[in-house]
């Protein structure tokens, strides 16, 4: 098993998260990078993906999107690419889409998210960096909104499990 | 005060390597001013001033009954920040976890890959 992810806070701003896989950084980037793999690993437990549209080259533009099992609501991010460096980095203007949710979250300015992959003897270090406009941004992020929507949601499966079980 | 503005208060009292190292020692049990001020080559009203910073973050508290008036950890807050930063940290995880599947399903069989649906 992979060591599990570490966190750090660089400045005011930036959630860096660190983690190493066991698979060559070719694979990793490819998991980060084409829409059919990303749509397998990148979300939240009880939610689908219904929309993974990404066209990664600079200037290109994605959307992703994430639907409630159980209720339906849906949020998701869209940006632009504005690095693209296979296989080693990529950076994106992110912007979050509140959806049909009512979330306090701030909408206006984007993150800036990057993925740095690196590789030594077959194993890949990421270093994920985000870049929030303001702390206020970077503290929302968390607090205000999707995690709090989630934590809801979870609360709200687990009811249901327990109820069918 | 909001739980955010809270948070703010405590990681900028954390972002200094002396009031760092103040909790740590206090960590061990609790001193005094001229105790906390010993290690460092620093006055006392200096040490004085980060001792502020922390007690207005409520990372520590003041016990002023005793004429010493020693300081003490108050661990609450230093967990509230642990936690911010660990919701932060599962986030990421659970999503690092189904790509760890995920990889390795790719590297067993590159050719005839199963989807797996979350």
């Amino acid at each position: 098993m992979p060591k599990p992810a570490e966190v750090s806070l660089p400045s005011d701003r930036e959630v860096r998260v660190t983690r190493t896989f066991h698979a060559p950084r070719q694979l990793v980037w490819d998991a980060h990078t084409k829409p059919e793999l990303v749509k397998q690993w990148q979300g939240y437990e009880g939610w689908d993906m219904p929309v993974c549209d990404m066209d990664v080259r600079v200037g290109g533009t994605y959307k992703w999107r994430w639907k409630n099992l159980v209720d339906g609501s849906e949020f998701g991010f869209f940006g632009t690419f504005t690095e693209v460096d296979a296989p080693s980095r990529v950076v994106h203007e992110q912007y979050f889409d509140p959806g049909n949710m009512d979330l306090t979250m701030p909408v206006g300015d984007p993150c800036i998210v990057s993925v740095e992959l690196s590789e030594q003897g077959g194993v890949t270090t990421l270093v994920c960096n985000l870049t929030f406009a303001s702390k206020e941004a970077r503290d929302g992020a968390l607090s205000t909104g999707m995690t709090d929507g989630m934590e809801h949601s979870y609360g709200r499966l687990d009811a249901l499990f327990k109820a069918a079980a | 005060m909001q739980p955010s503005e809270r948070l703010d208060l405590t990681f900028a009292a954390l972002a200094d390597p002396t009031r760092r190292a103040i909790l740590a020692r206090l960590a061990r049990g609790e001193a005094t001013v001229t105790e906390l001020a010993q290690p460092f080559e620093m006055s006392q009203p200096a040490i004085s001033k980060h001792l502020k910073v922390l007690e207005r973050a409520g990372l520590i508290s003041v016990d002023v009954d005793a004429q010493r008036r020693p300081r003490k950890l108050e661990p609450r807050r230093l967990a509230e920040a642990v936690d911010w930063i660990e919701r932060y940290r599962a986030l990421f995880e659970q999503n690092y976890q189904r790509l760890d599947a995920l990889l390795e399903e790719l590297q067993a069989k590159p050719s005839r890959r199963k989807r797996t649906k979350k």
